[in-house]
């Protein structure tokens, strides 16, 4: 039976009502008489507590809720992809049909098209046994993905007793039939599951195979695999959200979950503008048609910032399902503990740190434990992950706020933003020194198979230059670069060029925006042999100053932006432009030598 | 505003149970609702507005915009007028002052309303949002060259108390267009408790350069009611995107000080007693500043646009500060002034490695405005950040323990201070003259220095140690 009853109270997103009995925790309820969207997340006697998930400016008192006997959940088919939802997954676009350019309130609408037709084949047959996860049938939902057609993860399975033919139908169809002990269940193209709660599979692997993003500081430095977590912390201004474009850009998955959450409109507009326009550098495809983003920008009701977050992850795990790698991107998850925080205080809970409530850290434990690598449910078999990347905005740019010192303890990549990099604007301002990844002995294996042996060592090598340069940078603070023997201020100026050529990517040009795996080793095997080189020319005797005129170094450092992915190979002409400028300091000085 | 009073929905109600702060608390409730505006009535026969904070089990909390002083438990009326908050609109507000709650302040009678608005807006639809691109020439070289502004932005100036934040925005209102379009922005303006003097500066800026014909004034001066304060920027941002939406035009809207602002919903707060955020200020001041800042933007098949410059001063000259941060994860981009640059007297005294304008990427380059403006930028950046390092070492070290790039670096910093960012507060460089005062500043560094310029662009407009510029 449906809950009935009235609102008592009312203060922001927060709301009473009296007479709800029947109603569960964590149930939908339809809150006054413009029916706004509600979930309730207190029960006190008769009384619920309800977060509401639009604007409340005109509710009072005496206003009828009603209960809906569903929680929150999401709705799942073919029609996903390429949209934009709010936090609750209603799209934004039908929004815009019903209240034009401003988001009015008490607007219903459906997540998908039931109505579109799609050309379904089927993958059962009569008579089969299934269970749940199953592949019932394949559509294509966009050129880039087919999407498959499962058996509700909660279905308790049985035997297919009717499947339709190859075909186009629209989503209400009933597409199949299965039987369990005599009863009969409907399949169609969609199934709702609650945002609440993991979908579930049948085992779970580690992550070993790394994302690749294009981006030198992460793949190469700072990886993170498919199925992992990480998180990048950082002030404002330090390029958190351009960080984050590029991976939802880049990254080599097949789906990519973008939420904006509680961040800017021109943002989601800007991904909304450019991915249609851009093109996946392997399938050659519109980005758009493997992109679903949430928006609950920081203007819209708090409440649905907290519910953007799980219908996102919810949405990821539904593809995650089909075998697909899904990338989710999170932007901001500060906001959404935020939106913990006000709920919380009009909950008026006991406060931990900083106001933020004590389960603050369970519920980001949760969260970045639905990432995974896993193998699904049903037949056939097929292997799927979410990995889940997570902005924190750090209020004052300290990281031992909660929200930071809490997510650290959850992931496995740390990406950290550097406002003195971003003021000096070394881009993106990944912190070398402070970042780390716990994928690196796990994803080591992968570009041993794929692109070279020497990536683990290439990689420690140049690494070791950043860290050996952190330690000089204090002496020459004190004494200036002068005073440092000739060895040491060629590990200034290598770490100089590793910065700019390899760790600086500008996101805004054309070529440097995607840098391959394959020129990023290059890049990175360029540098370290032209230290080596330098190195020994050092120990033969010549000068610092002769290496650092070498005319090679800016086209080193400018290598990244002026040779694109295609042309790999002339990467191999700097090399030899290298080794010819080395063998004619070497000769220059030794004739120098023999007139004196 | 509101001169329509006597709404037949409307309630009233005598029993006042407490009184605190800016705040009432009405008893014997049947009918109020969430945000409801409410007017009261003191024992005198005084009026003032308010607005309802919460509402349930017969009581309401009222917030009072005009303060509490003076109101009494007894003889206090309280009328809930069944609707919330308005602003008439019409194209009679161009030219008009008005009070920090929209009410005539000019001592003309009040504008008649082509309609009433919802002071508190709507949140945009992102779907339906256009994206910020058309490059909005400000005249001030630092800004257009590396902070560019574009239509549509919001861009706040992160100042300090005695910085000339108003003469640069001032400056900006004068001077801002966007190049090859004759249309004028219109300026909505809205004082948030500052002095007298500094909106008298502002007004009178506008006069002199004819822009006060087609600018709106808001003033709650420092000693206007301070809870008024809430609502000014509200007001402000609803005619703005009134003329905007609805009249097509490009409106720049400056809001000054922002931190006023955020005190006065402190103060509103700490009444309540809220559980506190960062430095008291109420945990959910991100989402309340989030709800003014994004009222700024384009929106698809409309002309015209809100472009936003807020203006907040840093307590203490803290940028991590609660106020100062929580703007900075909101707008797109922060113009941040230094004392340090005002005390050698350089004007504007902008730190430009503090500052940022995000949307700069889509307004510049090929087609938009040239093709090597960003790269320029860029390098711009990192000369002077190169040549602030040096800077502190070479007061470690001395100029004897610096190699030659580097004292050529130290050269570059302070012919950028002099050449390039200083200029007059009626100064209307246009980008060209911008763009080769940045190329004189490169000249002065070796070719191979230049790491973040196309090698097409080095040898289009790079000439070394062709110009050696002086002021």
């Amino acid at each position: 039976m449906v809950a009935k009853g009235k609102i008592v109270w009312v203060s922001g997103p927060a709301v009473r009502a009296d007479g709800m009995a029947s109603v569960k925790m964590y149930e939908t309820v339809e809150v006054g008489e413009s029916k706004l969207i509600g979930e309730v997340i207190r029960l006190t006697g008769e009384i619920a507590f309800i977060q509401v998930y639009e604007s409340t400016s005109g509710l009072r008192p005496g206003e009828p809720v009603v209960g809906t006997g569903q929680p929150l959940s999401v709705l799942l088919g073919p029609g996903i992809i390429g949209k934009i939802y709010d936090g609750i997954q209603r799209p934004l676009e039908e929004i815009a049909k019903k209240s034009g350019a401003f988001i009015s309130k008490g607007i219903s609408t459906t997540p998908i098209d039931l109505k579109k037709k799609y050309h379904f084949k089927p993958a059962l047959k009569i008579g089969e046994n299934v269970k749940a996860g199953t592949i019932i049938g394949t559509i294509e939902e966009t050129p880039l993905l087919t999407h498959s057609i499962l058996i509700p993860p909660d279905s308790s399975g049985g035997r297919v007793i009717d499947i339709t033919g190859e075909g186009d139908y629209d989503l209400e169809q009933i597409i199949s039939t299965i039987e369990n002990n005599g009863i009969k269940f409907p399949l169609k193209m969609y199934h709702k599951w609650p945002v609440r709660k993991p979908r579930p599979y049948t085992e779970r692997f580690d992550p070993t195979v790394p994302l690749i993003t294009g981006q030198r500081v992460i793949d190469t430095y700072f990886p993170i695999a498919k199925g992992g977590t990480g998180a990048i912390p950082g002030g404002f201004g330090t390029g958190k959200t351009v960080t984050l474009h590029q991976i939802a850009k880049w990254a080599d998955s097949k789906v990519v979950v973008y939420i904006g959450c509680g961040e800017r409109g021109n943002e989601m507009t800007e991904v909304l503008v450019e991915f249609p326009h851009l093109i996946d550098p392997r399938s050659n495809r519109p980005l758009m048609e493997r992109t679903v983003l949430v928006a609950n920008t920081s203007n819209m009701p708090v409440a649905a910032r907290e519910a953007s977050i799980y219908t996102g992850v919810t949405i990821a795990e539904y593809y995650r399902d089909m075998g697909y790698d899904v990338v989710l991107v999170a932007d901001s998850t500060s906001r959404w503990a935020e939106a913990l925080r006000e709920m919380s205080g009009r909950l008026e809970e006991m406060p931990a740190e900083e106001g933020y409530p004590s389960y603050l850290a369970s519920r980001l434990a949760e969260f970045y434990e639905r990432a995974g690598r896993v193998r699904a449910l049903g037949s056939p078999d097929r292997n799927g992950s979410v990995t889940i990347v997570g902005a924190v905005s750090p209020s004052g740019a300290d990281f031992t706020e909660p929200v930071t010192t809490h997510t650290i303890r959850f992931i496995k990549t740390f990406w950290a933003l550097d406002t003195r990099l971003a003021y000096s604007r070394h881009y993106p301002s990944i912190n070398w020194m402070q970042s780390y990844s716990g994928y690196l002995e796990d994803v080591s294996k992968w570009w041993t198979e794929n692109i070279s042996p020497d990536w683990y060592n290439l990689r420690a090598e140049s690494y070791n230059i950043l860290q050996r340069e952190d330690t000089l940078k204090e002496i020459v603070r004190l004494l200036g670069p002068e005073a440092l023997p000739d060895e040491e201020k060629l590990v200034l100026e290598m770490a100089r060029m590793i910065k700019i050529g390899i760790l600086q990517q500008n996101s805004f040009d054309k070529i440097d925006t995607y840098c391959g795996p394959e020129k990023q080793l290059k890049l990175v095997n360029l540098m370290v042999k032209f230290y080596k080189e330098s190195l020994k020319l050092l120990k033969e005797g010549k000068s610092l100053s002769d290496i650092r005129s070498m005319p090679i170094i800016p086209s080193l450092i400018k290598a990244k932006f002026e040779i694109p992915d295609e042309q790999v190979s002339k990467l191999k002409d700097l090399e030899s432009q290298m080794d010819t400028q080395f063998n004619e300091i070497r000769s220059q000085k030794e004739e120098v030598e023999l007139v004196v | 505003m509101l001169s329509d009073f006597s709404s037949s929905s409307s309630v009233e109600y005598t029993k006042v149970a407490e009184i605190k702060g800016p705040i009432i608390v009405v008893d014997g409730i049947t009918k109020a609702s969430f945000d409801e505006l409410v007017e009261i009535e003191t024992s005198e026969g005084e009026r003032r507005l308010g607005r309802v904070l919460e509402v349930g089990y017969g009581k309401a909390i009222v917030q009072i915009f005009e303060g509490t002083s003076g109101l009494a438990i007894t003889g206090t009326k309280a009328k809930f007028l069944g609707k919330t908050m308005v602003m008439p609109v019409s194209n009679e507000l161009l030219g008009r002052v008005f009070d920090g709650l929209g009410r005539p302040n000019d001592g003309l009678p009040e504008p008649i309303a082509d309609k009433f608005l919802d002071v508190n807006g709507e949140p945009m639809n992102p779907e339906r949002r256009e994206y910020p691109t058309s490059f909005i020439q400000t005249g001030v070289s630092v800004i257009d060259g590396m902070l560019t502004l574009v239509r549509g932005q919001k861009l706040p100036i992160f100042s300090g108390s005695g910085l000339p934040h108003n003469i640069l925005a001032a400056q900006i209102a004068r001077q801002a267009n966007v190049v090859g379009t004759n249309e004028d922005f219109a300026v909505v303006f809205a004082a948030i408790g500052v002095q007298y003097s500094e909106a008298q500066y502002f007004k009178r800026s506008l006069e002199d350069s004819g822009a006060l014909r087609r600018s709106v004034l808001f003033l709650n001066l420092a000693d206007d009611p301070a809870i008024e304060r809430i609502i000014t920027p509200r007001v402000a941002l609803t005619v703005a995107e009134y003329l905007a939406f609805d009249l097509g035009m490009h409106v720049l809207a400056i809001l000054t000080d922002m931190t006023n602002y955020c005190e006065a919903l402190r103060e509103i707060s700490a009444a309540r007693e809220e559980v506190p955020g960062r430095k008291g200020y109420p945990g959910y001041l991100y989402t309340d500043l989030a709800n003014n800042y994004e009222r700024a933007g384009r929106i698809k098949g409309r002309n015209g646009s809100v472009t936003q410059v807020p203006i907040l001063s840093m307590p203490a000259d803290d940028i991590t500060h609660p106020i100062a941060d929580l703007t900075g994860y909101i707008t797109e981009g922060q113009i941040v002034l230094s004392r340090e640059l005002f005390r050698k007297g350089v004007y504007p005294p902008v730190n430009v490695l503090m500052s940022l304008s995000r949307l700069m990427k889509d307004g510049v380059g090929e087609g938009k405005t040239r093709g090597d403006h960003m790269e320029v930028g860029n390098q711009l950046y990192d000369a002077y950040s190169r040549s602030q390092e040096v800077r502190a070492l070479a007061d470690i070290v001395g100029r004897a323990g610096l190699t030659g790039v580097d004292l050529k670096y130290l050269d570059v910093g302070d012919k950028f201070e002099t050449y390039y960012l200083k200029q007059s507060v009626d100064e209307n460089r246009n980008l060209e003259e911008t763009l080769t005062r940045a190329w004189d500043i490169l000249a002065n560094l070796p070719k191979g220095e230049l790491t973040k310029i196309k090698d097409k662009n080095i040898e289009q407009y790079y000439k070394e140690g062709s110009k050696h510029p002086t002021q």
